[in-house]
């Protein structure tokens, strides 16, 4: 049996590391936290966290040299997972300070409309537009936890070809989308509990599917 | 539909959840992180930490029971007591907390509010306030809410009224706040309904209800008649007079939305 994938977590100082190391570890693989760019080479799956704020953290990703890594990791089609911030971060920009950001994504992070409370805090129900692996045995309309007042707003809007899945909260916004081997959800699976772990789970496992398949070729 | 979220509490002192009346008369109520595990089993939406030894020395301790706490349990975390920095604030969320809870802190110096909000943005950042009814009658114009502010576990008045500082404290960035009624924390005579009326009428971002539950209908009303996002609870969890998931059988009988507990979880 060969050992789990091994999981690079972009540190920059955006929160709470401990919930998404201990849920991907639990998910069966080996988590590196990566703080420079260094420390992404080898890795089966780029994890990019986060919470808060757009501009500081494009602020800290660059000033540690992150962001042509994770441009070129996401070109190259490798398996990436971006949640909350990590998510919204791959947009061309936020209208919540006005950061200019990754612009791997076409469309903007937008802040939540006719919210009946912001933050919008807590679990709500998440559902699929259209199938992805990621999401195996969860089932439609699962409740998984959200913390944020923003959400990436893809070009085409809620019907844009990337879009996976839709949350209501006031006005509906895209809680996951999907291109490739990217995947990036708005609420936050190390803390969504039973069904969280199991979208970590599959996603792991996609990336051992991956790297068996790139060390096969 | 966001779910109205059930929270157990749990208050600890020198690295053990512990629980008395008002603040005092503490009593040893188990280990944080076997408590979270049990809690995030059975249904609990989130949970809140709260370091109630203010005592300096107890950081290091603070810190490793956190990081314990939140490996044992894949809800969310929040954590008060004891920061009083942007830093401190960053050691508690790398030690594993998802939001942290300024109280004390947050009076002595809002801004510090606002720095943490900018820092790690105002979704991590609640604030708790502590309100004490005003005596019916006095009038006392600082306080046309009917409540004051006080710190210090109960034990200090501020001089704030507690409504408008709930307002200020979102200003300052707060995207939260835990409002806990003194008079009621630990008597289980219900929520202060009033009270949360009276906040959550005014401010935008959720509002956690806190102090007083006796049953499930005290939940029910937080909500309905509070206006609560969000209702926590102690001792009634920690001494099982009732669980999770008969609380949110009693809120979903009553047309809120809940989370449903996982089938089996509870234990």
């Amino acid at each position: 049996m060969t050992a789990g994938p091994l999981v690079a977590v972009v540190d920059y100082g955006a929160g709470n590391l401990v919930s998404i190391e201990q849920a991907i570890t639990a998910a069966g693989a080996r988590v590196r936290l990566a703080a420079t760019a260094a420390a992404i080479d080898g890795a089966d799956l780029l994890v990019v966290p986060g919470v808060g704020a757009a501009a500081p953290a494009m602020e800290r990703l660059r000033d540690a040299g992150l962001v042509e890594p994770i441009r070129t990791w996401i070109a190259a089609d490798r398996p990436f997972l971006g949640i909350c911030l990590g998510l919204q971060l791959l947009f061309d920009g936020s209208d919540e300070d006005g950061a200019v950001t990754l612009g791997i994504l076409p469309g903007r992070t937008v802040r939540l409309a006719g919210a009946p409370t912001l933050p919008h805090i807590g679990w709500n129900q998440v559902e699929r537009r259209r199938p992805h692996p990621a999401f195996s045995g969860i089932a439609d309309g699962a409740d998984l936890y959200f913390v944020h007042s923003y959400a990436g707003l893809p070009a085409g809007g809620l019907d844009d070809e990337a879009v996976v899945a839709i949350t209501a909260h006031g006005a509906r916004f895209v809680s996951a989308v999907a291109r490739g081997r990217l995947l990036g959800v708005q609420f936050h699976p190390e803390r969504s509990g039973r069904d969280g772990l199991r979208l970590l789970a599959n996603v792991v496992g996609l990336a051992a599917v991956e790297r068996d398949r790139r060390s096969a070729a | 539909m966001l779910r109205r979220r059930v929270i157990p509490c749990l208050d600890v002192a020198n690295g053990r959840v512990v629980k008395g009346t008002r603040f005092v008369d503490l009593t040893d109520e188990g280990d944080p992180p076997e408590l979270a595990e049990r809690y995030a089993r059975e249904g609990a939406d989130e949970l809140v930490f709260l370091d109630i030894s203010a005592a300096p020395e107890g950081r290091g301790t603070l810190l490793e029971v956190v990081e314990r706490t939140a490996r044992r349990a894949f809800i969310p975390l929040t954590v008060g007591g004891g920061v009083r920095s942007v830093d401190d604030m960053r050691d508690v969320l790398r030690a594993g907390a998802d939001k942290v809870s300024l109280n004390t802190q947050a009076v002595a110096d809002p801004d510090l509010v606002t720095r943490c909000a900018a820092r790690f943005g105002s979704q991590a950042v609640v604030v708790a306030i502590d309100a004490r009814r005003v005596s019916a009658g006095t009038g006392d114009a600082r306080f046309p809410a009917g409540y004051q502010v006080v710190v210090k576990g109960g034990r200090e008045p501020v001089g704030l009224d507690a409504v408008a500082w709930a307002r200020r404290a979102v200003e300052l960035g707060a995207g939260e706040l835990l409002v806990t009624s003194i008079d009621r924390d630990g008597t289980q005579t219900g929520f202060d309904t009033a009270l949360l009326r009276a906040v959550t009428l005014g401010v935008e971002v959720p509002v956690i209800a806190s102090g007083g539950a006796a049953g499930p209908d005290d939940f029910v009303r937080a909500v309905r008649d509070g206006g609560a996002d969000a209702v926590l609870a102690a001792s009634i969890f920690h001494r099982r007079q009732v669980s999770i998931a008969e609380v949110k059988a009693v809120m979903a009988a009553a047309g809120l939305p809940v989370r449903a507990v996982d089938p089996g979880a509870a234990a």
